[in-house]
Formats: structure tokens, C-alpha cells, sequence
């Protein structure tokens, strides 16, 4: 986890003011503010359709906005073309140019700025030896494996000392253990370099993983702002509970309210929770309680206080177990919880009847949708 | 493996067979008429009693011919060229904008391809005739761009709809300007497309007739035109052997091109990159 880089309005690299965009019927984006601090790694996660790829899309300026400013280093950038920008693109697919060679490819955004020749070959095999590709100039793209294509597409928008680096999704055509190295390599690349980041992803657990501070989006509308450990612990709305990380949604009705703290029926089971999101909620409404699989703790069945269940199903993911349990509280769904090393696998087989505790920390309430 | 029985096996030999039969009827005019070519005898019979490269020496040597093939090189590379320019201009505009009126440009485009040759040849001659052009090559030429229009366009066309856009995009986002996009990433990538359209309108130019018949002169004529004068006079084999060297030639074309962009790039069925 890493602390948010500083954000104050007159040190923001990338400022979204007001935006919104507009594709024939559909509101891609929704009067969308934010701002992004210099030298920050700012992810845009959502599910496909949600406005993120258009927010990068602007801030690439691949299009312009219906209303409000996009802004860059504090200069609104709105009629100003995508090739006067100085920005680094990495796309989904690369888009490295197969006709050029991986040092053409490199020297392209050198040659475009009239850079001397002599200053591009030097900056060019630096740009390589940061990505680790030394020895692959002469090679065209076609020839390089996936994982180092992303690395020249790396060094080519890299070489042009950008003032943000934009990245498309860069990931999602690697496989599982390439992407998690890379992953690594960009972050650290990205924070040697202290360069402004939007990152846009599908992908919960990368976003929780590389960012300094993520958007969580849908339906054109920023839902929560925060780091990834604030979006994880206190999801702001249901959407956002839900989409980011696993989690289990319990019907319960509310008992009391305090300032602070609320106290939720499960059954027979009271648990307290955080009130910030219950507010308008009365006595005895209906209320969803969002916890995560490793806040329940799965326990005897005869254990006071506990919620009885069953155990469904297993399943094996080496460093932790997780147990699908059916329970009266939480009606047709399955309870998810997650039990770290592998006691659980012959402590709990399925058919056991166990007692299920909820860690109140980890709840989050919302009136019942 | 299961052994397979007597009806499957019937089966696949008729198959084969239908195969058989149309690829040599596909290949049937070209071979008789190669045959005929080497005919000993001054006259186009088949099969020939004697054999002989007479014909082909005669060939090379008439005077029409010879001034057809030159003629036909002229007006096939400005036609074919301009036709390349004015169709990847023309594919361009219906790629990347919408307009009012969009589908109409398209129809007017590929009209050619429905409106007869013939129609097309008499046209221009009327209107030739009345600014004193006949006798010229720039109307055989201006004719010949509107006949291999539509084909460079469709070729064009195609290419530009299979171009990923995010090459396009990466390049502005490394501070090209749109001229500099087009001159280094835009027309590289184009370039079998553009090529195999180019090839395409050449051969088609080249090998044109009715139109050509309306809009040529004794001065412009092109090979095909004094092909069908020849014959109308004499009935021996150089028209085959002429047809032969045709067909070598063509070939000959095509498989440089094949050498040096693939053949699949050149007749565009396979993806450009």
C-alpha cells in the first residue's frame, strides 16, 4: 500500500472540470470532475460502458468534451490537438507500427519533435535498457513475444518525457504471471520517473494492486474517489461494495441508529455497523450488509451469538480455502467466506454445520435497494 | 480409422471428379488457345496438323501490335495512377466522415461497374467529339479512370476498414501531425492495398475493349482494339499466339507482385498486417 501522492488544485497534472459526453442517446460521461495530482498513478475502474475509456479518450484528446474543460498542467486543453499534448499513450493492443523496427518504433515521437539524430539513438537505447529490451532494436514487432511489445510500447511513450502517461487497459492481453511482473515493473518505472498516471482497467484486483488513488466508475458517473485500502474497506454505495472485491450481500433490518453506529438484525443475530450510509433509513427497514468472504469467521456451530450454516462446497486456491455456506439468514444465496491456509479443507468438509460470525469492521450497510 | 464403405468411397471420387472438371473448364479457352498458337498452318484450327513459333514471330513484328502494346502501357499507367489517387481519395472521405448524401457519392462511385462499357465508350466519344478531343489520348485515358474507378475505390476501401485506428491514434499521441500520420503510418500500412488496387486497375485497363473501340483513334488505339482490327482482315494463329504472350505476361505480373507483397496482400484477402 502506498501513501496518496499530494493533491492541491495548483499542483493537479490532469483536471477534468464539469465534463460530459455524449453518444447520440447514450450519456457516456456524466458532468465528471476530477483531478489528478502530479506524479500520481490514478486508476479508472468500471465495467465496460461505464465512461472510463471516453474520460481517457478526452484527456488523449481522441475526442472533446459535449461541456465542461479538460485541463493539462493547468491549461485547459480542450481545443488543443491530440499531437500538441505531449502525452504517452499505451493502447490495449500496443499499436506498435509493424512496418517499423522496435528502434523506429522508439524514435518515432523523437522524430516528430525534430529531436538531432545522435540525441535519439542515445535516448532511444535508454529508453530500451529501462524496459529491459537491450539487443531487440533491429527486430520488428511481429517478432517479439506479447509481454515485449508491451515493453517497446512502454519505451515509446515513455522516450518522449510526457506530462502523462495514459494507459489503455495495457494488460489485459497477458497472461496471469507475465501480468503480475509487469505490473511491478510499471509501477516501478512510473514512480522512478514520478510520472502522472491515468490508468484505465476492468479489472478490480489490478486497480486495488498499482493504484495511488482510483475512481470507481459507472454509467458515466465517478461512484467513489479514494485509495484502493478506503474504496475496499468503506465502499460509498452498493455498486461500488459490490464491484470492487468479493463480497456478500445480507438481508437485515435495522434495529437502532446512533451517530455513528448502527445495530442490524440478521435473524436472531445482532451486528453493529458504521451509520454513514443509513442515515435516512427508519427503524425496522430493510438493510443490505455488504461484507467481505474474510471477515466472516467460521466457527462451532454451538458458538453463542453465531449464525448457523452449512457448508455447501470447498474450494482449493493453495494459500487459502473458500467455503460456499448456506445459512437461513442469508436466504437462496451462498455465503462466501474465505479461510486463510488449509485447515478449512478438513476441518469444514460440506455437509459440516458450523457457526458463522461476522467481524463488524468489515460490514457495510446500505438501505435495502 | 474406420474403413470406409463402397458408397462413401463413390461418393468422394465423384466429388473429385466435379473438381476436376470445372478447374479444366476454367482453364479450357486459354489452353486451346495456346495450342492454336504454335498451329504450322495460317489458319486458327484445332487441333493443329503442324507446329511452329511462326506465329509469334509475326506477332512481335506487326506494326499494330507493337504500337497497341505502347499505346496500352501509356493510357493503362495514367489511367490506373489517377484512378488510384482519385479512389484512395474518394475511399478516404466515405471511411471517415458522414455526410448527408453518403450513399449517393457511393452510387455514383461504383456506377460504372452497372452502366455498360459500350455506354461509357459512346458517351465519351459524343462528348470528345464536341470539344475536339477524338483523336487524343486523354480521353481514352479520362474513359479508362471511370471504368477502374469503382475497383480501386472497393480495394482501397477495404484496406482502410481493416486499418486499426489505434495506429492512427498512437501516432498523434506521439506528436505527429495528421499529414505526418498519413505519410508514415497511414499509407506504409495501405500500401498492398493500394498496390493490389493499382495492379488490379492496370490489368483491367490494359485488357479493355468496347469502351475502348468508341474512344480510340488510328493513333491511340491499344492492344486489344488492334487485336479485334486484325482479325477482322486475317484468321491466322498470331491472335493466338498474341493471346498466349497475354496470358504469360499477366502471369508474369502477378507473380512479382506475389514475390514481393504476397499474393494474398495483393488480392486483398488477407488482413495487411
Amino acid at each position: 500500500m502506498t501513501n496518496p501522492a499530494p493533491t492541491t488544485a495548483n499542483e493537479a497534472a490532469v483536471t477534468f472540470d464539469g465534463v460530459t459526453k455524449t453518444f447520440g442517446e447514450v450519456k457516456a460521461l456524466d458532468k465528471v470532475s476530477l483531478s489528478i495530482g502530479r506524479g500520481e498513478f490514478m486508476t479508472l475502474l468500471g465495467p465496460s460502458g461505464c465512461g472510463k475509456t471516453t474520460l481517457l479518450k478526452l484527456a488523449a484528446g481522441f475526442l472533446a468534451p459535449d461541456g465542461g474543460t479538460v485541463a493539462i498542467d493547468g491549461k485547459c486543453v480542450n481545443d488543443v490537438p491530440t499531437y500538441k499534448r505531449e502525452i504517452g499513450m499505451m493502447f490495449q493492443n500496443y499499436a506498435l507500427f509493424p512496418h517499423m523496427s522496435v528502434a523506429e518504433n522508439i524514435a518515432y515521437g523523437l522524430k516528430t519533435r525534430h529531436v538531432a539524430r545522435q540525441d535519439i539513438r542515445r535516448r532511444v537505447s535508454e529508453a530500451l535498457a529501462l524496459v529491459k529490451l537491450t539487443a531487440m532494436e533491429d527486430r520488428k514487432p511481429r517478432q517479439l513475444s506479447g509481454g515485449q511489445q508491451q515493453r517497446v510500447a512502454l519505451a515509446r511513450a515513455l522516450v518522449i518525457n510526457p506530462t502523462v502517461l495514459l494507459l489503455d487497459e495495457p494488460f489485459s492481453a497477458l497472461d496471469k504471471n507475465l501480468r503480475a511482473s509487469m505490473q511491478i515493473e510499471l509501477r516501478e518505472i512510473q514512480r522512478k520517473l514520478g510520472l502522472t498516471t491515468i490508468f484505465v482497467t476492468h479489472d478490480q484486483s489490478e486497480a486495488l494492486s498499482l493504484s495511488d488513488r482510483m475512481a470507481v466508475m459507472s454509467e458515466g458517473k465517478i461512484r467513489q474517489l479514494g485509495t484502493p485500502l478506503e474504496i475496499y474497506r468503506r465502499p460509498g454505495d452498493r455498486f461500488v461494495a459490490s464491484f470492487v472485491g468479493d463480497t456478500n450481500c445480507l438481508r437485515g433490518e435495522l434495529v437502532s441508529m446512533a451517530t455513528a453506529e448502527a445495530v442490524i438484525a440478521l435473524g436472531d443475530v445482532r451486528i453493529k455497523v458504521r451509520s454513514e450510509h443509513l442515515s435516512d433509513a427508519r427503524a425496522s427497514a430493510p438493510v443490505d450488509l455488504f461484507v467481505r468472504p474474510e471477515r466472516l469467521r467460521i466457527g462451532s456451530a454451538s458458538e453463542p451469538g453465531a449464525m448457523t450454516g452449512r457448508i455447501v462446497s470447498q474450494t482449493y486456491h493453495g494459500g487459502h480455502v473458500d467455503l460456499q455456506i448456506a445459512c437461513r439468514a442469508c436466504g437462496e444465496n451462498l455465503l462466501l467466506a474465505r479461510s486463510v491456509g488449509d485447515h478449512a479443507m478438513t476441518q469444514w468438509p460440506p455437509g459440516t454445520e458450523v457457526g458463522i460470525s461476522i467481524d463488524a469492521e468489515g460490514g457495510a450497510a446500505f438501505p435495502a435497494g | 480409422m474406420t474403413p470406409r464403405s463402397t458408397y462413401q468411397r463413390l461418393l468422394g471420387w465423384t466429388g473429385w471428379l466435379v473438381v476436376i472438371l470445372i478447374l479444366g473448364f476454367l482453364i479450357l479457352p486459354a489452353a486451346v488457345v495456346t495450342i492454336a498458337a504454335f498451329n504450322g498452318k495460317a489458319i486458327l484450327s484445332f487441333p493443329p496438323q503442324a507446329w511452329s513459333w511462326r506465329w509469334f514471330e509475326r506477332a512481335l513484328a506487326y506494326p499494330d501490335f507493337r504500337s497497341g502494346f505502347q499505346n496500352g502501357l501509356i493510357i493503362t499507367t495514367w489511367s490506373s495512377s489517377i484512378a488510384l489517387v482519385v479512389g484512395a481519395m474518394f475511399a478516404f472521405v466515405i471511411d471517415r466522415y458522414q455526410f448527408t448524401l453518403k450513399r449517393m457519392l457511393e452510387g455514383i462511385l461504383v456506377s460504372p461497374l452497372v452502366i455498360p462499357h459500350f455506354t461509357v465508350g459512346l458517351g465519351f466519344l459524343i462528348l470528345a467529339a464536341q470539344i475536339g478531343w477524338s483523336r487524343g489520348f486523354a480521353v481514352v485515358v479520362a474513359c479508362h479512370v471511370v471504368l477502374v474507378l469503382p475497383f480501386v475505390l472497393r480495394s482501397v476501401y477495404v484496406s482502410l476498414r481493416n486499418l486499426d485506428p489505434s495506429y492512427e491514434l498512437a501516432a498523434a499521441s506521439l506528436g505527429a501531425t495528421p499529414l505526418r500520420v498519413l505519410l508514415t503510418v497511414t499509407v506504409p500500412l495501405l500500401l498492398p492495398g493500394l498496390v493490389s488496387g493499382w495492379l488490379f486497375a492496370a490489368i483491367l485497363s490494359f485488357n479493355e475493349f468496347t469502351a475502348s473501340l468508341f474512344v480510340t483513334s488510328q493513333r491511340t488505339q491499344t492492344l486489344p482494339v488492334a487485336m479485334y482490327n486484325y482479325v477482322r482482315e486475317f484468321a491466322d494463329p498470331s491472335m493466338a499466339a498474341l493471346s498466349v504472350m497475354y496470358i504469360a505476361g499477366t502471369a508474369a505480373l502477378i507473380a512479382f507482385a506475389n514475390r514481393f507483397l504476397g499474393l494474398g496482400k495483393v488480392l486483398n484477402i488477407e488482413q495487411s498486417h
